[in-house]
């Protein structure tokens, strides 16, 4: 694993000096983005898999009643998980989530909560009961950027969601009761930061290669910001990176809204 | 998080604890505290009470995270379960898993970690009262800790965290400002080259309300920057006046 990352890393860095990439794309481009919403229709309240170059991602919504958090009475709840399951990556081990996969959920988990786009008070079903949606995120193969792939793939997965019918206080499954309200779409960019030069969208060469990395996730507003990675950032970087997030998010946004 | 009607974060432009908006808490910091480590620092950041250890160089377990280039620091940030309000179950819940991350991330970019291959530092951070900004706290006790241990490193690490309260960018959120504010930037640096090393934020945020934040994050950085120096050198002449 180190001996490949180094080689491979080494390999990047040098090619970034000459201002390429290895796939031939610009600095601040996307890889070729596809989305099928609906993807496993037929239990899931919601479900999108993306494709993000060779990057592939599931995300599945499921619906249960539970009660609120003691600080937010009346408000539904969201839960956000990631597995990066064995099959994704030589690299990815069963067992309990570690902090890359804890990380990778909670970046879009808040990008997500903090845009308003779940409207929470409207999740509730009376004083102790409220909806809780989960977001379950499924890397299915990592070649890169599972952030912005598990980010898109969520918000897509939420704007396929119905809500499931609720009737004598229990659920009816497989029968169902209009759409999930969804009020934004939150989208986040991550750049890379290898030999001095922010790359959008990194492949896991890429990733291999770079120093910081930084994620901002938009609305109209920004709504959640992760650095990572061991390496610094300039102040030019970090405004750069945001210019970059508001442009190309609105691009990302049309096709997720479709 | 919910507040009752009528609640106030500003009044006539104080906080509730009476700062100004750029105003940062008191931070005092103690170096070298701890007998078995080989460097440590407590710090009172405001009523935020944090203890950081470093123990290094220390063979690097499990083997296959070993690097024959480098060595690999690990940060854990915990919280005490009498730290805050309502017991915290003891044990890494996802937030302290994510929050160790970082703050090994901040403290590799720091770190001349090139100097010892194959080995680990560990480094411990615990927060023994909490009361937001914690882990702006703990990473500024970190470092100051490695410096303590004699660790080369290419900088200080300095952190300071900015928010959004009843629509104004504040500097250095305290815990009900941090309950119910609209929007958190926690920043971490490198004051010398002024360079970022952590950066976080949740909530909404224009662009010009963000480079506010920064700002005013930065600079409560720096002037934590002086404080963590200040303690550093009036530790190290506490040890020459032993050796005279």
């Amino acid at each position: 694993m180190k001996l490949e990352e180094h080689l491979r890393g080494d390999y990047i860095r040098n090619l970034v000096k000459e201002g390429k990439r290895l796939d031939n794309r610009g600095f601040d481009e996307y890889r070729e983005l596809e989305i099928e919403p609906g993807y496993v229709g037929e239990k899931a309240c919601g479900s999108a898999f993306v494709k993000l170059g060779d990057t592939k991602v599931l995300a599945g919504i499921s619906m249960d009643v539970g009660e609120p958090y003691a600080d937010s009475p009346g408000e539904g709840v969201l839960t956000t998980s990631t597995e990066l399951r064995p099959i994704a990556s030589p690299y990815f081990e069963s067992g309990p989530p570690r902090q890359e996969s804890i990380e990778l959920a909670r970046i879009v988990d808040r990008g997500i909560r903090e845009s308003g786009a779940i409207p929470t008070e409207k999740l509730a079903i009376d004083d102790e009961k409220v909806w809780v949606v989960f977001i379950d995120i499924h890397v299915l193969d990592n070649c890169g950027n599972l952030i912005d792939a598990s980010g898109i793939a969520s918000i897509a997965a939420l704007l396929d969601a119905k809500m499931p019918r609720f009737e004598d206080d229990a659920i009816i499954r497989g029968e169902w009761d209009g759409k999930l309200p969804i009020e934004s779409t939150p989208i986040p960019c991550t750049v890379a930061k290898i030999s001095d030069q922010l790359l959008l969208d990194p492949t896991q060469d890429e990733e291999y290669a770079m120093g910081a990395r930084l994620t901002v996730a938009t609305t109209d507003t920004i709504n959640a910001m992760q650095k990572g990675g061991v390496g610094t950032l300039t102040e030019k970087d970090i405004d750069d990176a945001i210019e970059l997030a508001f442009s190309r998010g609105s691009d990302i946004r049309k096709i997720v809204e479709g | 998080m919910k507040r009752d009607e009528g609640m106030k974060l500003l009044e006539n432009g104080k906080r509730l604890d009476g700062r100004a908006l750029d105003e940062i808490r008191d931070v005092k910091i103690e170096v070298g505290i701890l007998k078995r480590a080989a460097g440590s620092a407590y710090l009172e950041w405001g009523n935020n009470k944090v203890l950081a250890g470093v123990y290094y160089p220390r063979e690097m377990h499990p083997k296959f995270m070993r690097d024959p280039t480098k060595a690999v620091l690990r940060c854990t940030y915990n919280m005490a379960p009498f730290s805050v309000d309502d017991r915290k179950r003891p044990g890494p819940d996802r937030r302290s898993q994510e929050i160790s991350k970082i703050l090994s991330e901040a403290l590799s970019s720091a770190v001349i970690i090139e100097d010892y291959p194959d080995a680990g530092i560990d480094v411990s951070v615990e927060i023994l009262q909490a009361d937001a900004g914690t882990r702006c706290a703990g990473l500024t006790a970190a470092s100051v800790a490695i410096a303590d241990a004699g660790i080369p490193m290419k900088d200080l690490v300095s952190s300071c965290a900015a928010g959004k309260i009843d629509g104004e960018i504040a500097v250095d959120l305290m815990k009900e400002e941090d309950n119910y504010g609209e929007s958190d930037v926690p920043l971490a640096i490198l004051p010398r080259k002024k360079e970022v090393v952590l950066l976080q934020m949740d909530g909404k945020l224009s662009r010009e309300e963000f480079k506010r934040a920064y700002k005013l994050a930065f600079d409560g950085a720096m002037k934590v920057y002086e404080i963590q120096k200040a303690a550093l050198l009036s530790s190290m002449n506490s040890v020459k006046g032993d050796g005279e």
